[in-house]
């Protein structure tokens, strides 16, 4: 009788479990994040630093030392990623599930309900979409942190220019996922299992959290995944503007963005963190597969 | 009853009087569109909105129309509940059916998860599932639709209602199953001394199960009365070229016999009785005013003015 008690989320992992490219993808994407986020540690390890400059070493080759060379400005380049990893790896994780979280709870309102709610959000949507980035990201660059009541030393620190690029992709990346959460929703409310389920007496909140938002998975999923690539080069472009990440601290964008004027020189140097990129992303969309038919039974191949 | 915005309201179901008390099982009839789904959720409470619901609606002593809506959905599912057609679209896909049936002891009584899930193997034996915790934990579409619709029956019986509405709920199953399910509902309501509304276009398994019938055309009642006195001597012109479509076994027709027409819009119904122009029976007074239901002997009524006369 025990084996009966098993809740649908010990279901969804298990079914997780069994998917071997999904979890191979995760095992990627956590050997990158603790890579990443012991950089320190590994510069010590080589005796190398991927933030200070050393123009005796400009483009040294590849070495035990350093494993991928050195860049323009001879900061070891291996670690140098590791180090932009950190800020595209958590940037883009946070920026990510930041904008499908708002975008599927706005998404999910406006379809349920509908009516007066669902116009107002749904307008107020279309009014963010419409708004050109570039100008509102200059906006947002300039504000001054410190007239809105943050101390000036965490104004100064690199944390105040990471949560602002958090911030910001948030802030501009929520609406795509609302619309497809709010199309999802829409249809899924007219299906009769979710009639059924107030026919049992279900409120709107359990109708929402237990029979419609595990049937739009799919389109969340997608968008978030997707998102997650965007948020990294989305991150670059900020940069470049000089919004958030600044020298010498580094991201993958930037490193990415820097190598092109140097494609003559070394053209190895975009090749890095464009790899390290693409790697990333293509690890994110097979844990999104996994994740998907961990919630959609009827993908399971058993 | 009438739905849409107020400023475009239809009518769709009119001068409806049903009263039903335990353990006896009232059985509706009628072609597609004529209110019979209708009334079923709007007795549930969840007719689609913007409606307005007029007249009287008690379930138990309580008045429903006056419950605020929270109340009412703590009715639903635990004091009266509903089986639907199409036991595959009525599960949610993605959750395992013992967990959905646990759920409604989860809502309505605060049972603990695991609790919930060991009442959900219970009910699913009770309602005739081999190897029920094996199949708790099977997703909707890995069930025949039998199955499917057991399940259905047992989330509906989880908190022991006092009404069950079933709607249609062996349209979508093939002969053999349907029995099984007639009887296992017949079986679950002398148990639990349950009234019960059926629902089907069907005559023939309302018959196997109504002790009443109601029979209904284009949102009204045209007859009602014990099954036994309508399906043998129906009134209602209506009611008996329902009982001629239904095919005999052992006589091969070649044309099965039809009610020609199509049923009314509600939107444009026609002054007088509603059945008037597919009517072979017809005169011209039926197309004067809506007939009443008329008392025909100590408890069958029927809505026609050539029975009355």
């Amino acid at each position: 009788m025990t084996e009966a008690a098993v809740s649908v989320w010990q279901l969804r992992w298990r079914r997780l479990a069994r998917d071997h490219v999904a979890l191979a993808a995760l095992a990627v994407l956590f050997t990158l994040y603790a890579l990443c986020f012991s950089a320190s540690w590994i510069e010590q390890w080589f005796g190398v630093t991927g933030i200070d400059t050393d123009l005796m070493s400009r483009f040294d080759p590849i070495d035990a030392q350093h494993w991928l060379g050195s860049d323009e400005a001879g900061r070891d380049e291996f670690t140098r990623l590791l180090r932009g990893g950190q800020v595209s790896l958590s940037i883009g994780l946070f920026a990510a599930l930041g904008s499908s979280f708002v975008g599927t709870m706005i998404g999910a309102t406006a379809g349920y309900f509908r009516g007066r709610i669902d116009m107002v959000l749904m307008r107020f949507t279309d009014f963010m979409l419409a708004l050109p980035a570039l100008p509102v990201l200059i906006i947002l660059a300039a504000l001054d942190l410190t007239k809105l009541g943050f101390s000036e030393n965490f104004v100064r620190s690199g944390d105040a220019g990471y949560w602002r690029i958090v911030l910001i992709v948030t802030v501009l990346g929520w609406t795509t996922v609302a619309r497809l959460v709010r199309a999802a929703t829409l249809s899924l409310v007219e299906r009769e299992f979710v009639l059924a389920a107030r026919a049992q007496g279900a409120s709107s909140w359990r109708v929402l959290w237990v029979h419609v938002l595990p049937n739009a998975v799919t389109p969340i999923i997608v968008a978030t995944t997707l998102r997650m690539g965007g948020v990294i080069l989305t991150e670059s472009a900020l940069s470049f503007l000089g919004v958030g990440i600044q020298p010498p601290s580094t991201s993958w964008g930037s490193m990415l963005t820097n190598a092109q004027e140097l494609m003559a020189s070394n053209p190895l140097l975009a090749v890095y963190p464009g790899a390290a990129i693409l790697i990333a992303v293509i690890a994110i969309n097979f844990v999104g597969d996994g994740l998907q038919s961990a919630f959609d039974p009827r993908a399971d191949p058993h | 009853m009438k739905l849409g915005p107020a400023h475009d309201r239809v009518e769709v179901i009119a001068g409806l009087d049903i009263s039903l008390s335990a353990g006896r099982t009232l059985g509706v009839v009628g072609e597609s569109g004529c209110g019979k789904s209708m009334t079923a959720l709007a007795i549930m409470g969840l007719a689609p909105k913007p409606h307005a619901i007029g007249g009287e609606l008690r379930f138990a002593g309580q008045d429903l129309r006056a419950m605020p809506d929270d109340a009412r959905r703590q009715l639903r599912g635990a004091e009266m509940a509903m089986i639907f057609q199409e036991p595959m679209t009525a599960l949610n896909p993605v959750v395992p059916v013992g967990v959905q049936i646990g759920e409604m002891l989860i809502v309505h009584e605060g049972a603990s998860d695991a609790d919930a899930a060991r009442a959900a193997v219970a009910l699913l034996e009770r309602v005739g599932i081999a190897d029920p915790a094996r199949r708790a934990r099977a997703s909707p579409h890995e069930l025949s639709g039998g199955m499917r619709q057991r399940v259905m029956i047992a989330m509906a019986i989880a908190c022991k209602p006092r009404l069950l509405i079933a709607d249609e709920p062996t349209t979508a199953l093939d002969v053999s199953v349907q029995a099984q399910i007639l009887d296992l509902l017949l079986e679950l309501q002398r148990d639990t001394g349950m009234a019960m509304i059926f629902i089907s276009h069907n005559l023939g398994v309302v018959s196997a199960v109504a002790d009443d019938i109601m029979v209904m055309y284009a949102g009204r009642a045209v007859e009602t009365g014990p099954a036994q006195l309508v399906l043998t001597a129906p009134a209602h012109p209506y009611t008996a070229g329902l009982i001629a479509t239904l095919p005999d076994i052992g006589h091969r027709q070649k044309i099965l016999p039809v009610i020609e027409g199509s049923p009314v819009n509600p939107r444009n119904r026609p002054p007088g009785c509603a059945f008037a122009p597919r009517c072979k029976l017809v005169i011209p007074d039926c197309r004067a005013a809506v007939p009443p239901m008329v008392a025909l002997g100590p408890s069958q009524r029927a809505a026609c003015i050539r029975v009355a006369a």
